[in-house]
């Protein structure tokens, strides 16, 4: 399975993934922004960082490169594609996902351990879940409040992937982190699985996001 | 013709905007008492098109596909013409 990391100028969390993705039997590959023929690839993972310096909004330049098309024409084969953080606010601000992820309630950058909830497991990253699960994975951004103006239509069409738990950090409409597109085949969520991928780590729930791609 | 564009991205009225309530508590912390605070973004540039219809519609496009957010976003455009004086002292 050739999964693309895709890198941006500003992207941190590639190499994390790239060890990840390994780590579970994937063949990982780099690409960069500016290549749009994806043609080979079985599944992409936009990770996180801060795509362009977040200049005019998170995600919102990363959005409008080149790469994306590539990433739309895997996504017509119903490939899988995963958005971490700043990838998720990149899927946002392409409209690939319902909803867009903005400035937390309280505006400081929110880095820490949150219990989620598995909220459905008819995407291919929580297939190997048990719905109802709660999980321990860290998050780590300024700009993750998740928004959208229509939560029931998400609920009616099993579109909410995660919830946090018992604590909200950012002020998210209905506690939502994580939400895929209709398909399922593409996922955004702010909390970072790849540095919850080891038990040194502190836990390594993470992994079957990724072993999803297998 | 040159014209002068300004491009004003605020969030939709009802919108939360937590850097403005940090902006408002702030202020009280230095004693000063205001309310309904709010921050905008301001893109300024010039273009040069015929006529300002044709500013005008090129920067709704770039105000829906880049500059804001339809979701969370209301935009203002001013055009301003540059006028041949301003020209003249090229």
């Amino acid at each position: 399975m050739k999964i693309g990391v895709i890198k941006f100028p500003g992207s941190n969390c590639d190499r994390d993934v790239y060890d990840v993705l390994k780590l579970v039997g994937a063949k990982p590959e780099y690409i960069w922004w500016n290549n749009k023929d994806l043609t080979d690839f079985d599944g992409i993972v936009i990770p996180g960082g801060f795509s362009y310096g977040d200049y005019l909004r998170a995600g919102s330049i990363a959005s409008i490169t080149p790469v994306i098309d590539g990433i739309k024409d895997l996504i017509k084969e119903e490939k899988p594609v995963l958005g971490i953080c700043n990838g998720a606010q990149i899927l946002g601000e392409i409209g690939l996902i319902p909803g867009v992820f903005i400035t937390n309630e309280n505006p400081k950058f929110n880095c820490e351990w949150v219990d989620l909830k598995i909220n459905t497991t008819r995407t291919p990253f929580t297939k190997d879940f048990k719905k109802g699960k709660t999980i321990k994975i860290p998050v780590a951004h300024a700009e993750g409040r998740f928004y959208t103006e229509d939560v029931d239509l998400l609920k009616d069409q099993d579109q909410i992937v995660l919830q946090f738990k018992d604590k909200n950090p950012n002020g998210s409409i209905e506690n939502i982190t994580s939400v895929c597109d209709e398909s399922g085949y593409v996922c955004a969520m702010m909390p970072h699985p790849e540095r919850a991928s080891d038990d040194l780590l502190g836990s390594k729930d993470g992994l079957k996001f990724f072993k999803g791609f297998i | 013709m040159k014209f002068n564009v300004e491009v004003k991205v605020s969030l939709k009225k009802g919108m939360l905007n937590p850097e403005a309530k940090t902006i408002e508590r702030s202020l009280d912390l230095l004693g000063y008492k205001v309310s309904n605070t709010k921050t905008i973004d301001i893109i300024k540039f010039d273009i040069e098109k015929n006529n300002v219809e044709e500013v005008e519609a090129e920067v709704t496009d770039m105000c829906e596909r880049l500059l804001s957010n339809p979701v969370i976003h209301d935009y203002k455009i001013d055009i301003i013409p540059r006028k041949p004086a301003c020209e003249w002292t090229k």
